[in-house]
């Protein structure tokens, strides 16, 4: 990048400039104080993405979120919306219980790339192949980031993490799961996306995402599934400034973007 | 860096308020700023971390919001003046 206009004065950014409005606020209100995430991590710009969502489609009165188990499992304590926080990769189940008890409700789930493709891969499988009315959203960073940033199903081939030091080599480890491309093959499934969050195209693209699902689970397509690409610095080793670039040169050239299926067709 | 300068009121298109002491220090925001005005501090807020700051030049255009993960940036923005006379108040 170019060098800052450092040209240009330092302004003051403690209180708003005069004669402006306010367009945009980072804090939307059912995200209740700080969370505990490492620098650089996109999981909390995802929850804020699908805290959006929820408004901005008026249904957060009857929104339940599922949350599965790793990093983002500390959003439950933050987020200002009903939880149910499952078994270690059992989201889509119980997801699937929630919603046959009370079908008007908005449920979806939470949960990470060791959660739903690790630990309950057959579970969002099923899920999607009983066509249940649910969204999933999976967080997709490649590494089990809460116990240390060890391999996970999605690990890209060549990623380094704790238990792959010298890249992830397919005749030892095998090939990534793409998980979002088994789902969308199924009949059952309504709309599944791929999106990133690693710079403000992808943001906003991915917000798109999230709304469509919403909204695809509303009109009772059957599960809906966003895959979001979020960015591990930790469990990547590189620093926090660099995890967008690391995650356009590995997991993106794996994980293509965009829409895979949506009812009616796909792209 | 020059963080000791004083701070002077923005004539730009639009601002951000940061709310420092909230900041991680990824600089995530600083290379997606499209009129690259947003620059890390010498300084490091209550948590230790280095913290951006703002120079003069902001459109309001609220990248750095999208990408913050700590929800650091409250962005304003002037309103458009109704004739076009090219002003930006």
């Amino acid at each position: 990048m170019s060098a800052p206009s450092k040209q240009l004065p330092i302004v003051d950014s403690t209180t708003p400039p005069d004669g402006t409005v306010k367009v945009a606020d980072p804090n939307p209100s059912l995200i209740l104080g700080a969370h505990s995430l490492c620098p650089g991590c996109g999981e909390p710009v995802a929850l804020r993405l699908l805290m959006e969502s929820l408004q901005d489609l008026g249904i957060v009165d009857r929104s339940i979120g599922v949350v599965g188990h790793g990093c983002y499992g500390s959003f439950v304590r933050i987020m200002d919306i009903d939880v149910l926080q499952c078994l270690h990769g059992r989201a889509p189940s119980c997801a699937t219980g929630i919603k046959r008890v009370r079908p008007d409700s908005v449920v979806f789930t939470l949960q990470g790339d060791g959660d739903m493709v690790n630990e309950g891969l057959q579970e969002v499988l099923h899920s999607a192949a009983r066509a249940e009315n649910i969204t999933c959203i999976l967080l997709n960073n490649g590494v089990f980031g809460d116990t240390g940033g060890q391999a996970t199903a999605t690990t890209v081939v060549g990623q380094r993490t704790k238990t792959s030091l010298d890249g992830r080599d397919p005749a030892k480890h095998g090939y990534p799961i793409p998980v979002s491309d088994l789902v969308a093959s199924l009949d059952g499934s309504g709309y599944v996306a791929r999106g990133h969050v690693g710079d403000p195209g992808g943001v906003t693209r991915t917000k798109k995402m999230i709304k469509e699902a919403l909204q695809s689970q509303l009109d009772g397509n059957g599960l809906s599934l966003v895959e979001i690409l979020t960015m591990c610095p930790t469990g990547w080793f590189v620093p926090a400034g660099e995890g967008p670039n690391y995650q356009q040169q590995s997991m993106e050239q794996t994980y293509p973007m965009g829409v895979l299926k949506r009812p009616g067709g796909a792209d | 860096m020059t963080t000791e300068q004083t701070p002077v009121p923005s004539t730009a298109r639009g601002g951000v308020v940061i709310d420092v002491d909230s900041c991680k220090g990824c600089e995530l925001c600083i290379p997606v700023c499209p009129p690259n005005v947003l620059e890390m501090s010498s300084d490091r807020n209550a948590s230790g971390y280095r913290y951006p700051i703002l120079h003069d030049g902001c459109t309001g255009c609220t990248a750095c919001q999208m990408v913050c993960p700590d929800y650091v940036f409250t962005v304003y923005r002037r309103p458009r003046s109704k004739k076009g006379d090219g002003q930006a108040g």
